[in-house]
């Protein structure tokens, strides 16, 4: 992307909720969610080359615990925030410990699993979880003493969280360590020949990619005030995947590009379409067949090939 | 292909112009607008759609206007889930600029939605039954004019200790909210009374075979009480037959798990269940009566639980909107004149308790065939029961909210 283009998006960024209504800047704050959720995932599928659909595992471990430590706890969102990412983090830890035995399909299905036994917890305890009740009278923090509960207030704190949580998965993946990852995914058996810790590069990786769900999990649950164990769900999961898959995986602007479609059309266009789920098939009909690697990258070799004509 | 920038320009400017924010032409006494709450996609759908069919059909009978203004409906699809739900209100609100919900269908939704139905003050008249929302944490801008999960299932088990003489039941419900509360609301009234719930069966929502929870089932017991909702019901009965319990052990259902919307995929197996609800759409009342007579006419099946409860709340939003004159920009005094709503509507007289929950009758029917098609024959009524039952309500709201745990099973066998 050219210098000035990035200030041009910068500032439509920073001066949308001047000009949309209180609906368009709340839609902007959640695909600001899911966009940092679909990134951090993206480290995994697109780096990685490692597929999981337990993501959601993540976004609701991180939520469950904030809730539960303000609800019960009593604990202000300045302790519930550091605890429960340090949490998600440390089980993201032995969550990567067990999938990580497994690579492809194996590891896909232990993601899924260990994520349905998460979702499943959350439904059944109900001591904890509130059970299918799910877990509501939350509040937004009010960083520097800045109320967020306005949707404008919000939009610049999800706002901030996102750029600088992709900047610093941006520099995991063009670090060495990044280098070391991506040669993990294409060539694993080269990279063990040469001296690399190939288990151990996923590992962190895993575990990196689990403590950015975790924000994106604080964030929605700030947003929502409200957590129930559909967050966890299967659904969910293979949703925020859909959205890498689709972006593109393997590139930073892929998941953004990828999360955004999916939650306008779920959110968005659903309004003036009964049968909305038809056209999220479709359009990814359409993606498979014209951009087999994604829009992003789709758009960039077809703009190439304009470029050579 | 060739795409130039100037094609490029255009084709983003239509994009834009597609995603603009609308202008809205404002005549000199603008519509009321309402929000339906519901859920198009999903298990949950066919309640959802009998919601959509019968505010369209009480509106159209009014000749489109409520209090002397016109209205305008909008629908929003929350597919069932929570933050979506959240989601389509938040959509409802801020871009479709609704001044009153009906809705949502699903506890979990209007638990997910209540922080911002309070922050909005939206007067919301909800289908949603989790027992909470209208009781230790209230909402001072719903009304449910419905019934709590446990509502309709107290009376039950009154009539089964009382005229039934049941002594040993068991309960199975869908392991969610409404499942607990329902299965909880019966055992304490049912033990109350002298009886014993000996075993409590919750098998998961999407469960695909009954047959584990019919073989573990005990056979010394009275009968069993059906707490399931959606289609699940007329699943369980289904194997219950093919097992060839019928006939052995007697079957006794909540508010939803003999419901017409079901009924009517079933043969003469069902016939002389037991169940009760606020509702059936053999009522002998003159608005039932009109309201079932048309819903029948054009979709040709009896309304249930879910087109009568949106025909309900939207006489009652209509009376308030009356005695207020229309003017429901005046939310506070709009919301007392919901809560004062005592009318007679499709399911009888109405009222509301200071907790917003409605005070009304509560039926006990039978499945019977008549007219070729099997229905509910009201043949026992509880009138004007409340969400507390005969419960001292101070009394009730200091025990937590019914659950899988309490009230406590002591009389389980294993």
């Amino acid at each position: 992307m050219s210098a000035a283009a990035r200030i041009v998006l910068v500032l439509v960024l920073v001066a949308f909720p001047l000009i949309g209504g209180d609906f368009y800047i709340n839609l902007a704050s959640q695909i600001f969610i899911a966009a940092l959720f679909a990134t951090s995932l993206n480290l995994l599928v697109g780096y990685g080359g490692l597929v999981s659909l337990g993501h959601a595992a993540w976004i609701g471990l991180a939520a469950y615990t904030s809730a539960w430590l303000y609800l019960h706890l009593g604990l202000r969102h300045w302790i519930t925030a550091p605890l429960a990412l340090v949490n998600t983090t440390l089980i993201a830890g032995l969550f990567g410990w067990i999938a990580l035995r497994a690579t492809g399909l194996g590891f896909l299905m232990i993601t899924l699993a260990l994520s349905q036994v998460l979702w499943g917890t959350a439904y059944r305890w109900a001591a904890v979880t509130n059970g299918d009740n799910g877990l509501s009278g939350l509040t937004r923090p009010a960083p520097f003493g800045i109320s967020l509960d306005g949707p404008a207030a919000f939009y610049y704190f999800s706002l901030t969280v996102t750029i600088v949580a992709v900047w610093m998965m941006a520099r995991l993946v063009n670090s060495p360590f990044g280098a070391a990852l991506r040669g993990s995914r294409d060539e694993s058996r080269r990279m063990s020949a040469l001296g690399h810790n190939v288990w151990l590069v996923r590992w962190l990786t895993f575990v990196y990619s689990g403590f950015w769900g975790a924000v994106a999990g604080l964030l929605f649950v700030y947003y929502h005030k409200y957590i129930h164990p559909t967050a966890l769900s299967l659904t969910s999961s293979a949703e925020v995947l859909l959205g890498v898959i689709a972006g593109g995986a393997g590139t930073i602007a892929g998941p953004i590009v990828g999360a955004a479609i999916v939650l306008i059309l779920k959110n968005y266009v659903s309004a003036y379409l009964d049968r909305w789920n038809m056209l999220l098939g479709a359009v990814f009909v359409v993606i498979v067949i014209f951009m087999p690697d994604g829009i992003v990258p789709g758009i960039r070799r077809w703009s190439a090939r304009l470029r050579k004509t | 292909m060739a795409f130039t920038r100037r094609s490029f320009l255009q084709a983003a400017g239509v994009g834009i112009a597609a995603f603009g924010f609308p202008v809205r032409v404002r005549a000199q006494t603008e519509p009321i607008r309402i929000g339906l709450m519901t859920v198009k996609t999903g298990p949950l759908a066919s309640g959802g759609i009998d919601m959509e069919r019968a505010l369209a059909q009480f509106v159209r009978e009014h000749n489109n206007t409520l209090g002397g203004r016109k209205v305008e409906v909008s629908v929003g699809d929350s597919a069932g889930v929570p933050a979506q739900a959240r989601a389509k209100l938040q959509e409802l609100v801020e871009r479709n600029k609704i001044q009153v919900m009906i809705g949502p269908l699903a506890a979990a939704e209007a638990l997910a939605a209540d922080d911002y139905i309070r922050s909005q003050q939206l007067p919301t008249l909800s289908v949603a039954a989790a027992e909470d929302l209208t009781q230790r944490n209230p909402n001072p801008w719903f009304v449910r004019g419905t019934s709590t999960s446990a509502q309709s299932a107290h009376p039950l088990a009154d009539y089964c200790a009382k005229q039934l003489k049941y002594k040993r039941m068991a309960v199975i419900a869908d392991d969610i909210a409404y499942g607990h509360e329902m299965c909880a609301g019966f055992q304490r009234v049912f033990e109350d009374s002298g009886g014993k719930i000996v075993q409590k069966m919750f098998p998961p929502l999407t469960v695909p075979d009954y047959a584990t929870y019919l073989a573990q089932m005990k056979t010394n017991i009275d009968a069993i009480f059906l707490g399931f909702a959606g289609s699940n019901g007329f699943r369980w009965f289904k194997q219950f037959n093919e097992y060839g319990l019928k006939g052995k052990i007697n079957v006794v259902g909540g508010m939803t798990a003999f419901d017409e919307a079901v009924l009517r995929n079933m043969s003469d197996e069902a016939l002389g269940i037991i169940t009760s609800c606020w509702y059936s759409a053999e009522l002998d009342n003159p608005i039932n009566k009109k309201f079932a007579a048309a819903f029948r006419n054009e979709w040709k099946y009896d309304p249930g639980f879910y087109a009568a409860a949106t025909y309900v709340e939207a006489a009652v939003l209509e009376a308030a909107l009356a005695s207020v004159n229309g003017k429901i920009e005046d939310k506070p005094a709009f919301m007392k004149a919901l809560r004062a709503t005592k009318i007679d509507t499709a399911r009888g007289p109405v009222a509301f308790d200071e907790y917003g929950n409605i005070v009304g009758n509560v039926y006990i029917r039978k499945v019977e065939r008549k007219e070729g098609r099997l229905g509910n024959a009201v043949i026992y009524t509880y009138p004007n029961v409340s969400q507390f039952w005969t419960y001292d309500a101070k009394e009730f709201l200091k025990n937590p909210v019914y659950s899988r745990d309490w009230p406590p099973a002591k009389n389980l066998e294993s």
